[in-house]
């Protein structure tokens, strides 16, 4: 009998566990549950969980706690965020909980799909389009107060299919570095920064000499791309609806670099067997690298002793403009956020002038706003080239599907100096169009 | 084992309730295997054949069926999506042809050396080769990526005998294409280059894995036989000494004895040995996800990456997940055929032509 009592006792216990776990494995908690009461007049009942319209409609709102998952490029950022949520909760009164990713992508990823994401997060404009179709974000960037004040090509990253969804944080430009010794080594004064793509070819190969190469950059669209903008074109138009990729100007913008990888002057960083442009800069392995404003944290950790001169991109001879790439990151809101209301409020914070400031003299970022430029370019003006090539900047395309398009891309760029270059542009050309559908 | 099996079909008695036990005893780990082995596989298996985007639960009712959509993605059309996933494939069954048998001859190797009672400070060696396996495989990577680096240690060592070693990590020359254009054959021959299978010409299939791709195999071979090293130590200690004795006794050479004698008796390790490294092999991800993340030129991604950055990164969830269960089927049959080769025939032990049929006594 006492055998009996212990297999029901025993029956029950799995019966239990099975419901506990088969319950762990649906999804049935409403997000709204925890969060207490609406204080706000916004809510209705609509919690915030139904797929399509949460882009639009009205934010939630409500008491919940936040948290900010971020990728961070060390302590200094880390530390720089919590103290930025801690002054907006004393504001608030909402507790914020900052938490550094370790893989960004992947953590995202996990919490869109387990449908309790981080309220607020960094968002690449790479990882927008993909985010934006599924539905994972809130596009609140036209309830913005700043809106007008961010730079149009940062707007542009973060507008899709005429949504605005994300405040840029910061971006970066690529501009000319140059090796302050080797360039008067060479003979070269101020007087001969290259204005042109005939210049920088000239000087790259005076700067030649030894186991110095004149010119290093990263074999990939995300250097020479600049190339093609300052030939007037891109892969994409700006708005992303047209592939332009076989335009004749990017083919003789990849015809200059291939010309300039014929006579040596020009190598790129995977030949000579370093990881990008900054790090053959950092072992002087090459006099000039066309990179953007990171590279001043790595010098200063690598070679503080190598003096540097950041000088704006050549022009391209046939349209006589500058042009280069603008990398940027912005701060997303999740569609399932049972306080986008808060989560707003915050971002607005974050991306305020005086806190783009801080931001900057605490790890670097440049301001997204076009009126914390000025007084960016005064606190630092040795990055002033980096801050200003937003004019004439354009981002990368950022299509869903683009960064493996893109990845394919530098694939063949690798090997330029063996290729033709139409054919590649021809093959970027048809899988970017395959994208648009 | 000695029980009569009619009387586990009685319902009385002492036995009476005896099944109910069984299954509540179990119950634990077939509920671990539900929610842990076949729940994901079902829930792929549903992901890739379905619309899913990431976004909340994919049982959530908001995803449709799509039939077939996404594996037509990956495997026709001519798109980027089915050429990586042709690399990826491509990749992987280099990995898997070139890894599995040498680290099962390596490791059996190393084995029946430490086992040997010649060899002085056995236990020394046993440690040293096993130690490699019990080292994460991400740390030996980041070791890997400095030994590799094209000045670095293994490209010096290559110069001194007069070798100019390739820039590894960022080579995607396929080593038997470089072999070839070592003889002279530069260009690919027409017929080679301009056809193709899943977006991939039969000259890049045949190609071999690339050099950054052999710097992986390396590591995984460096890091897994040990282990398999372990195996077979375990079963080369399990065989009778009075076997080989009578070997010996039948002038047999020692080779003779190893291979006549020894491996036979060892079929059922060797098996334990190549499913687990075919399996390993076909899901080689780590040393792809910590190093080169499928550069350069394709040549690294493996199917379990491929299956990971399709999903996670680029956010098809639907061809990442049909990857992952193509994956899973291509493990399965491999391991089917490998078991229906190395099965025990009947005549296995080769019995004289004269005896066959009689019935030993």
């Amino acid at each position: 009998m006492r055998k009996n009592l212990g297999k029901v006792w025993g029956a029950a216990a799995i019966t239990l566990a099975v419901t506990l776990a088969l319950a762990g494995c649906s999804k049935t908690t409403p997000s709204t549950t925890t969060a207490p009461p609406a204080p706000a007049p916004s809510t209705t009942a609509a919690p915030t969980t139904t797929a399509a319209p949460t882009t639009t409609g009205a934010p939630t709102s409500s008491a919940a706690p936040l948290t900010i998952l971020f990728g961070s490029s060390g302590d200094a950022e880390t530390n720089a965020i919590k103290a930025a949520a801690a002054a907006w909760t004393a504001k608030s009164g909402i507790p914020v909980t900052v938490t550094p990713a370790t893989n960004m992508d992947q953590e995202l990823a996990q919490g869109f799909a387990s449908g309790k994401p981080a309220d607020v997060f960094y968002i690449s404009p790479g990882a927008l389009a993909a985010n934006a179709d599924a539905g994972n974000l809130w596009a609140y960037g036209d309830m913005l107060p700043n809106k007008a004040d961010f730079y149009p090509a940062l707007v542009a990253d973060y507008t899709y299919k005429g949504k605005f969804y994300a405040a840029p944080k910061d971006y970066g430009t690529l501009q000319l570095i140059i090796n302050d010794d080797l360039w008067s080594k060479a003979g070269l004064t101020a007087a001969d920064y290259p204005k042109t793509w005939d210049d920088l070819h000239n000087v790259a190969k005076k700067l030649t000499s030894g186991n110095v190469t004149g010119l290093v950059i990263g074999g990939q669209y995300e250097r020479l791309g600049a190339f093609m903008v300052a030939n007037g074109s891109n892969l994409m138009s700006v708005d992303q609806t047209k592939v332009t990729a076989t335009d004749q100007s990017n083919v003789d913008a990849l015809n200059f670099a291939k010309s300039m990888l014929a006579d040596g002057s020009m190598k790129f960083a995977a030949d000579i067997s370093t990881g990008w442009g900054g790090e053959a800069f950092i072992k002087q392995l090459c006099a000039m690298t066309i990179e953007g404003n990171w590279i001043s944290g790595a010098m200063k950790a690598d070679a503080p002793n190598v003096k540097f001169t950041v000088v704006p991109m050549p022009a391209s001879p046939t349209t006589g403009k500058q042009g280069t790439l603008e990398f940027s990151n912005g701060w997303g809101i999740a569609a399932d956020s049972p306080n986008q209301q808060g989560a707003l409020s915050l971002v607005e914070f974050l991306t305020t002038t005086e806190q783009q400031i801080a931001f900057a003299k605490a790890f670097g970022p440049t301001p997204s706003l076009q009126s914390g430029t000025a007084q960016f370019n005064s606190e630092f003006p040795a990055m002033k080239p980096f801050a200003d090539g937003v004019a004439y900047a354009q981002g990368v395309p950022t299509i869903k599907g683009a960064s493996t398009v893109l990845g394919d891309l530098n694939n063949q760029l690798a090997q330029l100096a063996k290729s033709d270059p139409a054919a590649i542009l021809a093959s970027t050309q048809t899988e970017l169009q395959a994208l648009l559908g | 084992m000695a029980m009569a099996p009619a009387r586990r079909t009685t319902r009385g008695g002492i036995r009476k309730g005896e099944a109910l036990s069984g299954w509540i005893l179990s119950a634990p780990v077939l509920i671990a295997l539900f929610v842990f082995l076949f729940l994901p596989i079902l829930m792929t298996a549903w992901v890739s054949v379905s619309d899913y985007n990431g976004h909340g639960s994919p049982l959530s009712g908001k995803f449709s069926f799509v039939g077939a959509d996404n594996y037509v993605a990956i495997t026709s059309g001519g798109g980027l999506q089915e050429k990586i996933f042709g690399w990826s494939l491509r990749n992987t069954l280099w990995y898997v042809v070139l890894v599995v048998p040498i680290v099962t001859a390596l490791s059996l190797f190393l084995a029946v050396i430490v086992n040997g009672r010649v060899l002085r400070g056995r236990g020394f060696f046993r440690t040293a080769f096993y130690f490699p396996s019990v080292t994460s495989s991400v740390a030996i990577i980041a070791l890997w990526m400095f030994l590799f680096n094209a000045s670095g240690v293994v490209n010096k060592m290559l110069s001194w005998i007069g070798i100019h070693g390739p820039v590894w990590f960022n080579d995607p020359q396929g080593i038997f294409t470089a072999l070839l254009s070592g003889l002279g054959l530069k260009e690919a021959p027409a017929a080679l280059a301009n056809h193709g299978f899943l977006g991939v010409s039969w000259w890049s299939w045949i190609g071999g894995p690339s050099w950054a791709m052999t710097a992986l195999m390396l590591q995984a071979i460096f890091c897994t036989s040990g282990t398999f090293m372990l195996l077979f130590i375990a079963g080369l200690q399990n065989l009778s000494p009075e076997v080989d004795e009578a070997a010996i006794v039948d002038g047999a050479t020692a080779w003779q004895r190893f291979w006549h004698v020894t491996l036979p008796q060892l079929k059922p390790v060797l098996f334990t040995v190549v499913t687990l490294g075919i399996i390993g092999a076909w899901q080689m991800f780590d040393q792809v996800f910590s190093s080169t993340k499928g550069g350069p030129g394709n040549t690294t991604y493996t199917l379990a990456y491929r299956a990971y950055s399709a999903s996670m990164i680029d956010g098809y969830w639907g061809q990442g997940m049909a990857v992952a269960f193509i994956l899973f089927g291509i493990i399965i049959l491999f391991t089917i055929l490998q078991r229906f080769w190395l099965r025990d025939r009947p005549d296995m032990p080769r019995p004289p032509k004269k005896t066959k049929g009689v019935v030993p006594s």
